[in-house]
């Protein structure tokens, strides 16, 4: 340890003799690896996201025609005819219960199974490899599996409802149940996530603040309100907002859910994304559709920053 | 004594937060052990009312049919090309910037780290038109670096890779090197890479799991079958092939079954990874 410490002392003492501009060489020489090292990254960077960032704000103010051989700058008028658009304002207000939907169910589940496998289950860490494995699986195959669970001829789940008398219902194919049917579906997929960043939390309570509460005579209920649930605070603000910017986005399984061979999911499961796509590859509006992902991103912004917040005010 | 706990359950607590556990245990795996047995299904059982979930009399027929029916082939081979190009790119990339940004001190290294953590927080669906007329341009549509293009990079990545290597490599070492004349480019060959291998391990598994699942881009830039992947050969043939349940079922499970094996042998790495950095599985 001491020989190091001299070493490290007495050898760049030799090398700092040559300066330039007060800098050393040898720092010199890191700054042109540190460089050298991120200009391709940075570059990446650039190509992939930064520039189309700011293009799709540029785009938003567009009127476009097919990929951007012609553009002409119209102001807000996109947004203007947005805020008339009857498709966009039911993608929104789709994708908002959707969210709404899916993030709650997710994470008040994911919750309740934290605080059960916590409670000295045994097994615990097989049934969170099980509750797991929707997680990871991509979504394509998640919504083959569930397309067919719903199929209203040989589905799976009006077979079990059969059981107990109710009668099959085209659970994909009604506006009043389709997007229903695809909230079940993502909440089934996002409990397991949840559910493991909960444990993480709960695993790092002291184990004396439930003892204590315990000697003072404090209900089970008691303890979850005032001692679980405000140490997860922040830990359930996290999983509130990740979960809710992942709703927003949702795309594929709508898609692969209900767009059959009659074309285009009908008003009742039109998510935002869906819209934006279809302007933009059916009606080659690409301006317009810009303008929808101008209005995703606000979106995601006011949550991001809603997180910082609480966070700035926690600490 | 027993472990102290967060909820004291009883007796009847317990029993009943079994049978809730199992119950939810069989419906999360119940739509994958479904799909296997449709798969291993003739045509006229697939579609026999009442279904059974154990297969009367097995069969390959689904999977030999995905590469007649369609080149099924050719799609996994896609995939398997754009999720390890895209995740050697993503180890690389992220290694390196992890090392410059955790162990260098240099003009604007904050504002450029900033600038990384905040493109991540840009979902790939805001800028997806701006990317897609970039690649028309460049003519990168039906072609592997137009699929790969969006996935070279993760600002996760960089972020996960420079905790590591910032906590698990002491500077006292990298010093020690320079000291023996290494540059820094050799020790970041010789010492950080092998040294972070396990912090790279968990970010290829993810990096490579998140590519394979990659269904919106794939959809915008490829157009001719050859170039499909796994993804969304499934995703479009779902709905050509509507009554062919088997095949469809197969092809789902040489999807997922890829996905699911790489999760059951290095599931610590994953769920560590996945807990550590906020990253969703797909």
């Amino acid at each position: 340890m001491a020989t190091s410490d001299l070493q490290a002392m007495a050898v760049p003492q030799a090398r700092l003799s040559r300066r330039w501009l007060g800098i050393s060489q040898q720092q010199l020489g890191q700054y042109a690896f540190c460089y050298i090292a991120l200009l391709p990254i940075l570059a990446v960077y650039a190509f992939i996201r930064i520039i189309p960032i700011l293009q799709s704000f540029w785009f938003s103010l567009h009127e476009m025609k097919l990929f951007g051989q012609s553009m002409e700058f119209i102001g807000v008028q996109n947004f203007v005819q947005l805020a008339g658009d009857d498709l966009f304002r039911a993608a929104l207000k789709n994708t908002t219960l959707y969210a709404v939907g899916t993030v709650a169910g997710s994470v008040v589940l994911g919750l309740a199974l934290a605080v059960i496998l916590a409670s000295g289950i045994r097994g615990s860490s097989v049934f969170e490899l099980l509750y797991f494995i929707p997680v990871i699986t991509p979504w394509v195959p998640v919504s083959i599996a569930w397309k067919w669970i719903y199929d209203p001829t040989i589905g799976l789940l009006n077979y079990l409802l059969s059981f107990v008398g109710i009668p099959p219902h085209g659970w994909l194919l009604y506006p009043d149940t389709a997007l229903w049917a695809i909230i079940v579906m993502s909440i089934w997929k996002g409990i397991g996530y949840n559910m493991v960043i909960f444990l993480v939390g709960i695993r790092a309570i002291p184990v004396d603040y439930y003892e204590s509460a315990n000697i003072d005579g404090a209900s089970q209920w008691n303890s979850f309100r005032h001692i679980t649930l405000p140490l997860l605070k922040p830990i359930t603000l996290y999983v509130l907002v990740i979960s809710t910017i992942n709703a927003f986005n949702v795309f594929t399984p709508v898609y692969v859910m209900t767009t059959g061979s009659q074309g285009a999911p009908g008003s009742s499961v039109r998510v935002l994304v869906y819209d934006m796509y279809e302007n933009a590859f059916r009606y080659f509006r690409m301006g317009y559709a810009s303008g929808e992902a101008l209005i995703l991103f606000l979106i995601i912004l006011f949550l991001t920053l809603i997180q910082f917040r609480v966070i700035r005010t926690e600490e | 004594m027993e472990e102290t706990r967060v909820l004291d359950l009883g007796p009847v607590g317990k029993t009943l937060a079994y049978i809730l556990l199992i119950a939810l245990s069989v419906s999360m795996v119940l739509p994958f052990l479904w799909m296997i047995s449709t798969s291993l299904k003739p045509p006229p059982e697939v579609i026999a009312w009442p279904p059974n979930l154990i297969p009367r009399a097995p069969t390959w027929e689904n999977y030999i049919g995905l590469f007649k029916a369609a080149a099924f082939d050719r799609f996994f081979l896609n995939s398997i090309i754009v999720s390890l190009l895209s995740t050697i790119s993503i180890v690389f990339t992220s290694a390196l910037a992890g090392f410059v940004f955790s162990k260098f001190r240099f003009p604007f290294r904050d504002l450029l780290f900033l600038l990384v953590l905040m493109t991540a927080m840009v979902p790939l669906e805001v800028y997806i038109l701006p990317l897609y007329v970039q690649m028309v341009k460049l003519k990168w549509l039906n072609s592997y670096q137009g699929l790969v293009a969006p996935y070279l990079i993760m600002s996760f990545g960089i972020f996960f890779m420079r905790q590591n290597i910032g906590h698990s490599i002491p500077d006292e070492l990298i010093d020690a090197a320079r000291i023996d004349g290494a540059s820094d480019w050799r020790i970041f060959r010789t010492m950080i890479l092998p040294l972070s291998t396990a912090a790279m391990s968990a970010l290829a598994i993810f990096a490579f799991m998140q590519a394979w699942a990659a269904f919106i881009w794939p959809l915008l830039v490829v157009k001719q079958q050859g170039m499909y992947t796994m993804e969304l050969g499934l995703g479009l043939f779902q709905n050509r092939f509507t009554i062919e349940f088997g095949l469809i079922s197969a092809g789902s499970v040489v999807s997922f079954l890829p996905v699911l094996v790489v999760f059951l042998l290095f599931r610590r790495n994953i769920v560590r990874g996945i807990t550590l950095t906020g990253l969703k599985g797909t």
